[in-house]
């Protein structure tokens, strides 16, 4: 019996967009059931959202004030009580599911396998390593539980058509206190997620400042793109790092994506790799970014951007 | 304090892996091999605790095949106090990694351990919670900020959403994010230095806990390759491009 446990992430009440991800990775194994848990101080809304997803057998949730805001230490005792009698259990492969999933598989006494892309059979995956420029073939023994993150650019979101039932379960464990939530603070945007958009516009070293980098921000607008930047971006103080794309970043997979201003250095092209359409705009011909992107446009990305937001 | 720092050596991040045509792995002959950058960030971030007063002791420990000793003596020369030299010639899997760091943990007692969150080679990002999960105490991963107050740690991280501090009861597992610190470069003088600090190495099977590997990796690919696209001259043909393409 192939049956997965999926733990859903999710965020005042939402359900994140990776949540449906790992159910298309789950569906790939082609199981007999798909349950989700989710844990949180108050999870109805997030499992009611979850219960909606194609494909889905159950939601569990288990409320408990400790549960929020979630951490690793105190959610992987229960979810790895909950996965006895599943034979898979995924997360996504964010911050979230990064943290908590290798500590489950601790307790499950296996190693996880990481940024799952591709399922070959119920216990044969693939995934990347050296960011990416090897794919490697995983198996992973039949015996024992799978515990996976789930590489969120290689997924479709699963639809949501579905209406799966909803239960409440306790989980009796001992939670660690050793750990205290301090605060959060987010990047305060109207703009669409940078994982989740369609379109997305990053800019570069090539930028050449914090208050240059307003341009981007502008032609984004003008595009209803979210914003991203490569490292170069990032470390040399032009913009917040969560909005880093990359191996050591965030991995997307827009329908469209700009570099601006971007050479194109492997770890940033890790990270784009998976974008249906490329562009690249930049002053020097020979950059590398040019050798993947789809469209190129040779220029001063100065003159062109105003060019381009006229021309839209 | 004691801080215990995680160093492993890699393929250095600067060359272009290639997949032997086999597919039985990635070429490492003649390449050149670096400390991962997150342990390197690890290590500088213990070494300026200690530079601070907070920390009294640095020691790193590498799993890491017999011809490693240079890789350990440059840990050294960038401050650690000793090494320890844990001689496998087979890759270890995080698990395998953990349930060992966790048996020098029980010699050494360290305060803090700090590990980086990912390995550039393997990518798994699994080895600081699992250490965690394993050890029973408090994580705190893809850290851009530590502090030490008595006995416990203030830890900024880095998560999608942004910026969420945690505040950790020490003995606890921190793992290194980039933007943490900037390592320091190595001084000649302690290159010669380093020569005398102690390196203790241990073999593998003294060590090694019960439980195997659990992952076979049966193949090697390269990545599906991208091509080149096209060139436009000027906006309005990118603009016409993206058009045609149902992009706008």
């Amino acid at each position: 019996m192939t049956k997965v446990l999926i733990v859903a992430e999710h965020f005042e009440g939402k359900l994140n967009a990776a949540t449906a991800k790992c159910v298309s990775a789950a569906q790939a194994l082609q199981p007999d059931s798909i349950d989700i848990v989710v844990l949180g101080e108050d999870p109805a809304s997030a499992a009611a959202e979850a219960a909606r997803i194609t494909g889905v057998t159950k939601v569990l949730t288990v409320a408990n004030v400790a549960n929020s805001p979630p951490i690793a230490q105190v959610l992987a005792p229960q979810v790895s009580q909950l996965a006895s009698g599943y034979s898979h259990v995924f997360g996504p492969s964010t911050t979230f599911g990064k943290d908590l999933m290798p500590c489950v598989a601790a307790l499950l006494g296996v190693s996880q396998v990481s940024d799952l892309m591709a399922v070959v059979d119920s216990h044969t995956f693939k995934r990347p390593i050296y960011a990416g420029n090897a794919i490697v073939t995983v198996e992973a023994s039949a015996a024992d539980v799978v515990v996976a993150t789930v590489r969120t650019a290689s997924w479709p979101e699963a639809a949501r058509d579905g209406s799966a039932t909803v239960e409440a379960v306790k989980v009796e464990t001992a939670l660690p206190t050793h750990t205290r939530f301090v605060g959060l603070t987010a990047g305060k945007s109207d703009r669409p997620d940078l994982q989740s958009a369609r379109r997305v516009v990053s800019g570069g070293r090539g930028v050449g400042s914090k208050e240059n980098f307003k341009i981007i921000f502008d032609f984004a607008d003008r595009l209803g793109a979210a914003v991203g930047a490569s490292r170069a971006a990032v470390d040399a103080g032009y913009c917040a790092n969560e909005m880093q794309v990359g191996q050591t970043g965030k991995i997307i997979s827009p329908e469209l994506y700009v570099a601006i201003g971007i050479s194109g250095a492997i770890q940033h092209l890790t990270g784009i790799k998976d974008a249906g359409t490329i562009v690249a705009i930049n002053k020097d011909a020979e950059a590398p970014i040019f050798e993947i992107a789809d469209i190129g446009l040779v220029g001063d990305l100065f003159k062109l951007l105003p060019e381009l937001e006229a021309a839209l | 304090m004691k801080i215990l720092v995680g160093y492993k050596r890699v393929v250095d991040y600067n060359v272009r892996v290639q997949v032997r045509p086999d597919g039985s792995g990635v070429v490492t002959d003649g390449v050149k091999q670096s400390p991962n950058p997150f342990d390197e960030i690890a290590l500088e971030e213990a070494l300026r605790l200690r530079d601070k007063g907070v920390a009294t002791e640095v020691v790193v420990v590498s799993i890491a095949p017999s011809d490693a000793q240079a890789h350990l003596r440059n840990a050294l020369a960038m401050g650690a106090n000793r090494a320890i030299h844990i001689v496998s010639d087979q890759p270890v899997q995080p698990l395998t990694v953990a349930r060992t760091l966790l048996k020098l943990i029980e010699q050494e007692q360290p305060d803090l351990v700090i590990l980086g969150k990912q390995a550039i080679d393997d990518d798994a990002n699994q080895t600081g919670q699992m250490l965690a999960t394993l050890w029973g105490r408090p994580q705190a991963t893809f850290a851009s900020k530590i502090d030490i107050n008595g006995d416990k740690a203030t830890v900024v991280r880095e998560v999608d959403a942004g910026l969420e501090t945690l505040e950790v009861e020490l003995p606890a597992v921190v793992t290194t994010d980039l933007r943490l610190n900037e390592p320091r470069f190595i001084k000649l003088p302690d290159i010669m230095k380093a020569k005398s600090k102690p390196l203790q190495t241990i073999t593998f099977a003294d060590v090694a806990a019960e439980g195997g590997e659990t992952l076979k990796i049966t193949h090697y690919a390269p990545p599906p390759k991208r091509s080149r696209g096209v060139m436009v001259k000027d906006a309005a043909e990118l603009v016409a491009a993206l058009k045609q393409k149902g992009l706008l």
